[in-house]
């Protein structure tokens, strides 16, 4: 083998080896980046029920339920619009509590219920997701420029344009 | 007063920087060999007004000194004195303070040394360095001044963090940032040599101990870090691939990458050009590191600064150092490029191989890193790339990796073959497959279908990382310490290997509610829950839960994990029980009350666990035995000063003729 054609050898083994390795990396970042919804997205029917999605917001005062004696608890999350129920069956983080901002990873159920895998809260108290921050600016933009009938349609779309 | 006297001395030490910066580039460049000691000299004092600073910052913190700003952010009549010293680099402030400080400690070691280089390039070397940490000190002085005085002072301060009221993460920024800013070192060799275009190897013996030191640094930061999530974060979970983590994993791949790099340039005067590049980009991902971390990007445990001017001056500091770098290097590494070739299968090509899937596993992380940032800059949408992302796409280049390392280290250099050792070397690999088959079908079932694999390389590398050094006893040759160095490391991640595979593969973890009596089955363990009462320490007060831990019936451990609340952020903090064992680790943290008298509760058995700090830890030792072993049999340093003299000559002659 002459020295020339080694080289290419070499060039295009590494080649073949770097996008082979970048295929899969892009693939795995396809197939396992989750995106971001908040209620108001969820009640417009922009999520598939069964899809794997975090979903951030507030946890609404008065909402948070325990059975008794299990895990099993109940809340609801709010963007001060729209609000949907989830449900968890873990140990609620340290910093979880009643009208603090919370970002949690899970499923919609066939009911409309977020069923949460992992609730996060690594932050704290006084921080606030900036997702969660962005959406309830929308939010407050939104029932702040008319009633709230036509508020959500304009504020949902200024919640599309922001991305 | 004194605290203005911190300010002064913190303003003399950029003036300093400034001056190393110009002597140490100007001198050789306008042949001045007077200005080479003045560099040396603004060197040592930039570190003593450095250090004068420090000092009266941690005075502030000792003496309760509230009209500080920083001090009444961060610490507290109540916090106990050790925390009040390490609350000095608990925020943002002190960290920039701490960065500058660790980066004049490593320059001054290098004007320790300087007498080993030939002048110009010591001075080139120093030059290059002063010009760092005079952009660091300016940014510090105008964006994050840890000086800044609080009227009317208050009566007691906010606290440090509670999670930051702990041992390893009060010693683990230091270490960490020693490594990190390690890389500034061999960053400083690389522009140093770059600027003169040298032909020769010489700079990368001279470069490759301190690079070797900073990585050594960097990994066991990486791993005080984890350990430190591990117990204290309070769930039982040791990475999280969390952008901080990221962050600190990026320089520390490219970094393993440069010591291999190295060693092909200074022992074949192969991979040259390469080599500069990796100190550029170990550099370059440590101040990307410092950008991430502390220009608020990011929000995470770690963080927590929130100004954006911080963000966009380290943005053009990045954008200026890197680039100036890039500049040099597309000027000169052209020219210092060498002809020589080496077979297909000699230890060259495997470390070549071992670079570029580094490479990759660093690229991996890093587009995993970014993405997010890059997505909502654009306005793509809000991503968040976790585990299930990380997990598998950094297999993919580090499985072949490892797979690679035990052929690479008994292979000859140039030559084609494997060391006259491929018979013992097949023998170990069949060895380590009857391990790993026991190991992972036999002691722990279950096994994941990548279990046995990991099991497989880890054993192989440790076997395969013993046949070298035994072979040369047997035969009575010398060990060096460089061979006992690569070994003791390369065992240490044969070690981390099988850490990692069984602990992510038989992991026994389970949330429960449970009323005092109640216990709960984990595999062979069964915990019972007896119950909580309260607490109270010195700045806390909160419960602690007693859990006792039987194995088949026999007592095993009584486990108490706390739920601590702050009195002064009012915080509450998890404080898991860990009952430790190098088999493995038995875990109990404790919830909230759910009712009805009963508690939530998280139980985990984690096997092997200790394998994966102890793996990262004989690695760094690994990296110091080869520096340490160089030293005493003089190798490098000493013996490059015995050339110096003859290089001398030549030195400011190319650059002039350049």
């Amino acid at each position: 083998m002459t020295p020339r054609r080694r080289r290419l050898f070499w060039v295009l083994g590494i080649l073949a080896g770097v996008s082979f390795a970048t295929a899969l990396a892009l693939n795995a970042f396809r197939e396992n980046v989750m995106g971001y919804d908040d209620p108001t997205q969820i009640a417009s029917g922009a999520v598939k029920p069964g899809k794997r999605f975090t979903l951030g917001g507030m946890v609404q005062q008065g909402t948070l339920r325990r059975t008794p004696g299990s895990l099993d608890v109940d809340f609801v999350v709010t963007d001060f619009r729209n609000s949907v129920p989830v449900h968890y069956d873990k140990v609620l983080p340290d910093l979880f509590r009643e009208g603090a901002g919370v970002v949690a990873h899970g499923r919609l159920d066939a009911h409309g219920t977020f069923v949460a895998d992992e609730v996060l809260a690594k932050h704290d108290e006084k921080y606030m997701p900036p997702e969660v921050a962005r959406s309830l600016k929308q939010a407050q933009a939104g029932s702040a420029s008319g009633n709230a009938g036509t508020a959500a349609p304009v504020a949902g779309s200024a919640a599309q344009e922001a991305r | 007063m004194l605290v203005e006297l911190g300010h002064f001395a913190l303003i003399l030490a950029l003036l300093l920087a400034g001056a190393q910066a110009f002597f140490g580039l100007a001198g050789p460049a306008l042949g001045r060999e007077r200005w080479y000691s003045a560099a040396s000299s603004a060197a040592t004092g930039q570190f003593v007004f450095l250090a004068l600073a420090t000092g009266v910052l941690v005075r502030a913190f000792i003496e309760d000194d509230f009209s500080v700003r920083y001090v009444a952010e961060n610490s507290n009549t109540a916090l106990p004195l050790f925390y009040r010293i390490t609350a000095l680099w608990g925020a943002h402030e002190g960290s920039l303070l701490l960065w500058a400080l660790v980066l004049g400690g490593w320059t001054v070691a290098v004007v320790a040394r300087v007498r080993f280089l030939p002048p110009a390039f010591g001075a080139r070397v120093l030059g290059s360095l002063g010009v760092v940490s005079a952009g660091f000190l300016l940014f510090t002085l105008c964006t994050s001044d840890p000086f800044v005085r609080l009227i009317p002072a208050v009566p007691d301060g906010n606290d440090l963090n509670p999670v930051l009221q702990d041992f390893a993460l009060a010693i683990h920024p230091p270490i960490l940032y020693t490594g990190y800013v390690g890389f500034a070192v061999s960053f400083a060799f690389a522009c140093a040599a770059m600027i003169e275009g040298r032909r020769d190897q010489l700079w990368a013996r001279w470069m490759r101990p301190w690079a070797v030191v900073a990585w050594a640094f960097l990994g066991w930061g990486i791993a005080l870090g984890s350990w430190w999530a591990y117990y204290e974060l309070g769930w039982g979970g040791f990475w999280f691939w969390d952008p901080v983590e990221n962050a600190s994993f990026m320089p520390w791949l490219v970094g393993t990458a440069l010591i291999h790099s190295i060693a092909v340039t200074e022992k074949r005067g192969l991979f040259k050009s390469w080599t500069l590049l990796l100190s550029v980009a170990a550099f370059s991902l440590s101040l990307l590191g410092t950008f991430l971390v502390r220009s608020g990007v990011l929000v995470s445990v770690h963080s927590f600064a929130a100004d954006p001017r911080r963000g966009i001056f380290i943005l053009g500091f990045l954008i200026l150092m890197i680039g100036g770098a890039l500049a040099l290097y597309a000027w000169r590494a052209p020219r210092m490029v060498s002809q020589a070739g080496f077979e297909l299968v000699s230890r060259e090509s495997f470390l070549l191989f071992n670079n570029l899937l580094l490479v990759i596993a660093a690229a991996v992380v890093f587009g995993g890193t970014m993405a997010p940032l890059i997505a909502q800059t654009l306005h793509l949408g809000t991503l968040s790339v976790g585990p299930p992302y990380f997990n598998p796409s950094f297999l993919v280049p580090i499985v072949p990796l490892l797979a690679l390392l035990p052929l690479g280290i008994n292979a000859r250099w140039r030559r084609g073959g494997l060391d006259g050792s491929g018979r013992r070397l097949w023998g170990s690999a069949a060895l380590s497959l009857v391990l790993a088959l026991a190991l992972s079908l036999g002691v722990y079932a279950h096994p994941l279908p990548l279990t046995p694999i990991g099991a497989l390389l880890g054993f192989w590398i440790v076997i395969a990382s013993l046949l070298d050094p035994i072979d040369r006893l047997r035969r009575r040759l010398t060990l060096p310490a460089s061979i006992i160095g690569m070994s003791v490391a390369h065992i240490g991640l044969g070690l981390f290997v099988l850490g990692i595979t069984f602990v992510q593969s038989n992991t026994l973890e389970r949330d429960i509610a449970l009323k005092p009596g109640g216990s709960a089955e984990l595999g062979d363990y069964a915990f019972r829950f007896d119950g909580v009462q309260n607490i109270e320490g010195p700045n806390y007060e909160g419960l602690r839960a007693s859990v006792t831990v039987t194995r088949k019936g026999e007592p095993v451990t009584v486990l108490h994990p706390e739920k601590r609340r702050f009195f002064v952020q009012g915080s509450v903090q998890t404080t898991a029980a860990i009952a430790d064992g190098l088999h493995r680790d038995l875990l109990a943290s404790l919830g909230d009350d759910v009712g009805a008298g009963a508690y939530s509760l998280r139980f985990q058995y984690r096997p092997l666990i200790r394998f994966v700090w102890l793996g990262a830890f004989i690695m760094a030792v690994g990296g110091f035995i080869v520096v340490i072993g160089r030293r005493q049999r003089g190798e490098g340093w000493v013996e490059a000063s015995a050339r110096a003299p003859a290089r001398n000559g030549h030195a400011p002659a190319s650059a002039k003729g350049s």
